[in-house]
């Protein structure tokens, strides 16, 4: 039994998310392989080649696979994959989006976003917004999981294995890119960050955001948004926590002007420690905050960044 | 050119589902049901593509029991042209689902599918891309923006640093994300329209479709681990006494 693992990666470093599909890699057991497809990408291989319990890397280093079209990488994917008995990868918009691909070419399902591994074939997954926990089985001969990163623990440094180049090239000439705008920060990522804090559409624009980032600063925190804050245009999409948007889990979570939707919840409910900050005592996000003030939060952020 | 949107009867976002006692599944027992919502971006997409010209027909599909018309109904009141009912007592899986809906898009052949990129039952952001793969097309998933130029569809995507732009060879499979657009809601008068315009039922044996026992299996259904309300704090003071002495998180 071989596991092979899609690596996230932004061609010169991997993603930190790879990490953690290690880990879940690591407990059902068997050689864990991972791929590299990128562009100029020996940088993210050479990390890769640094995780712990992982046996193997390999490499496919071609401009096809430079911005991550769905339909070369999963070419790619299946190609590699026919000899494994699972095929892995983290459940960003990257792997969401060739994962299926592959699944639906090898004529399998695909198990979404699991939170844990029960053993060699069953694993659970959350459905309906988290609101309830499936606990799958599956009997496909080749299993294609993604893998949501937040429920499991990065593995360590380990001896660097070897790196093995794959002369595949995979170009379906059926995508082009045409241009990115990525969002520049210098803040932790959010998926990453031991602390998150998040606005709502009670921070009522764009420019009021800045309250938040003083905090964020003195607590090395990402900033993230509800869908409300995003959708009006305060802040831009990649900051959206929720059931659609990003699933945070760190150490500390504080909402600022966020109601505490179901869809909000599911993004940053497994938070180990929730504040929540809303002028209205009876918001449901105060049902799953450990500490709720309830104030004005245009008379609290300025306070509490001048006290932290 | 033809537009086909798949879309899927789900329970209303608005709701919290309950696990049954037997955690064999969720209670649906008289749950409001609605047009999946990212289902409705891509209702709302394909009638604005007919509404500037781009496209001559749109129509709207769905795989289910019979209850499944309603959505169908819905899709027609918005402004589809046509809908097609696949009978279907048992929901497919998603690579069933795709399966199904590749002989669709055999039998109608559209240069576009705009489909939900997830279902808020089930949660899996699968079928669009399965489809995509099953017809051999390229896919533009979480779609912010759609613009089509002669035979080629520009997709803005969403992406986990922010947004991507990809040139898409018609056909082409195209996936909705929240910002794509504002749906509208069905006015009186088009709902009663929509009673007269047509809707095909298909029995899902008449397809063709090669539909294998699925390889996943539920085991269980089960709530996820409860949080408890925690206290409120009254001053700021005393919340950053909390996080630093009794949370130990700052
Ligand atoms: C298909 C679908 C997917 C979705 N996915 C997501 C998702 O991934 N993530 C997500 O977040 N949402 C998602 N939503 C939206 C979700 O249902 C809610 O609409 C959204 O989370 C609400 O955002 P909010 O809490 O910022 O806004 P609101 O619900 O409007 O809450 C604003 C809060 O701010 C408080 N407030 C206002 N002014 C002040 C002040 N001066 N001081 C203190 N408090 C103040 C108010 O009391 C209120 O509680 C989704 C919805 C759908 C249908």
């Amino acid at each position: 039994m071989a596991i092979l693992i899609i690596a996230e990666h932004h061609h010169q470093h991997l993603g930190a998310e790879t990490a953690k599909v290690v880990d879940a890699a690591q407990q059902i057991g068997g050689d864990i392989h991972v791929l590299v497809a990128g562009s100029n990408c020996q940088g993210a291989a050479t990390e890769a080649a640094k995780l712990a319990n992982v046996q193997k890397v390999l490499v496919a280093d071609d401009t096809a696979y430079q911005a991550q079209l769905a339909e070369n990488i999963a070419a790619l994917v299946v190609e590699l994959g026919r000899d494994y008995s699972h095929i892995l990868t983290a459940a960003t918009t990257s792997g969401k989006n060739f994962m299926p691909r592959v699944a639906a070419m090898l004529d399998v399902n695909q198990i979404s976003d699991i939170i844990s591994v029960e053993s060699v074939d069953t694993y659970t997954r959350p459905i309906y917004a988290g609101n309830a926990i499936a606990t799958v089985q599956t009997t496909d001969p080749i299993q294609v999981i993604t893998v949501r990163s937040s429920a499991f623990e990065a593995v360590s440094q380990g001896d660097e294995v070897p790196i093995e180049s794959i002369a595949l090239v995979k170009d379906l000439g059926l995508s082009s890119f045409v241009g990115e705008e990525l969002t520049k920060s210098e803040r932790p990522e959010l998926t990453a960050a031991r602390v998150v804090i998040s606005g709502g559409r009670g921070m009522q624009n764009a420019e009021n955001f800045k309250l938040l980032e003083g905090i964020a600063d003195r607590l090395n925190a990402a900033i993230g948004a509800s869908r409300a804050a995003v959708d009006a245009g305060f802040v831009p999409n990649d900051m959206q926590v929720g059931q659609t948007g990003k699933i945070v889990a760190p150490d500390l979570y504080i909402a600022v002007g966020i109601s505490g939707a179901i869809q909000h919840l599911a993004g940053m409910k497994d938070a180990k420690v929730i504040v929540a900050i809303n002028k209205d005592e009876d918001a449901p996000i105060f049902q799953v905050a450990d500490y709720g003030l309830v104030a004005d939060l245009f008379s609290v952020l300025p306070e509490l960044e001048q006290k932290l | 050119m033809k537009v086909l949107v798949p879309i899927k009867r789900v329970i209303d976002y608005n709701v919290k589902v309950r696990v049954k006692a037997d955690q064999t599944d969720v209670d649906l027992a008289n749950v409001k049901m609605a047009m999946n919502p990212f289902c409705e971006i891509a209702v709302e997409e394909a009638i604005r593509l007919k509404e500037a010209g781009h496209a001559s027909e749109v129509v709207v599909v769905s795989i289910g029991p019979n209850t499944c018309q309603e959505q169908l109904r819905t899709g027609l009141a918005l402004g589809a042209d046509r809908a097609i009912h696949i009978i279907s007592d048992e929901m497919p899986d998603a690579l069933n689902a795709a399966k199904i809906l590749q002989k669709i898009v055999e039998k109608e052949a559209p240069q576009l599918v705009i489909l939900g990129k997830q279902s808020i039952d089930s949660d899996n952001n699968q079928t669009g891309q399965m489809l995509a793969a099953l017809c051999g097309y390229p896919q533009g998933t979480f779609a912010s923006k759609l613009v089509l130029e002669g035979d080629k569809a520009q997709v803005t995507r969403e992406v986990d640093g922010g947004l991507q732009t990809l040139s898409l060879s018609l056909p082409a499979v195209v996936t909705t994300d929240l910002r794509l657009n504002e749906p509208r809601y069905a006015t009186l008068p088009n709902i009663m329209k929509a009673k007269k315009k047509p809707l095909e039922a298909l029995e899902l044996g008449s397809l063709g479709v090669d539909i294998k026992a699925s390889g996943l299996k539920q085991l269980k259904v089960t709530p996820p681990a409860s949080r408890e309300a925690g206290i409120k704090v009254s001053s700021v003071d005393e919340l950053l006494e909390k996080l630093k002495n009794e949370a130990k998180v700052i």
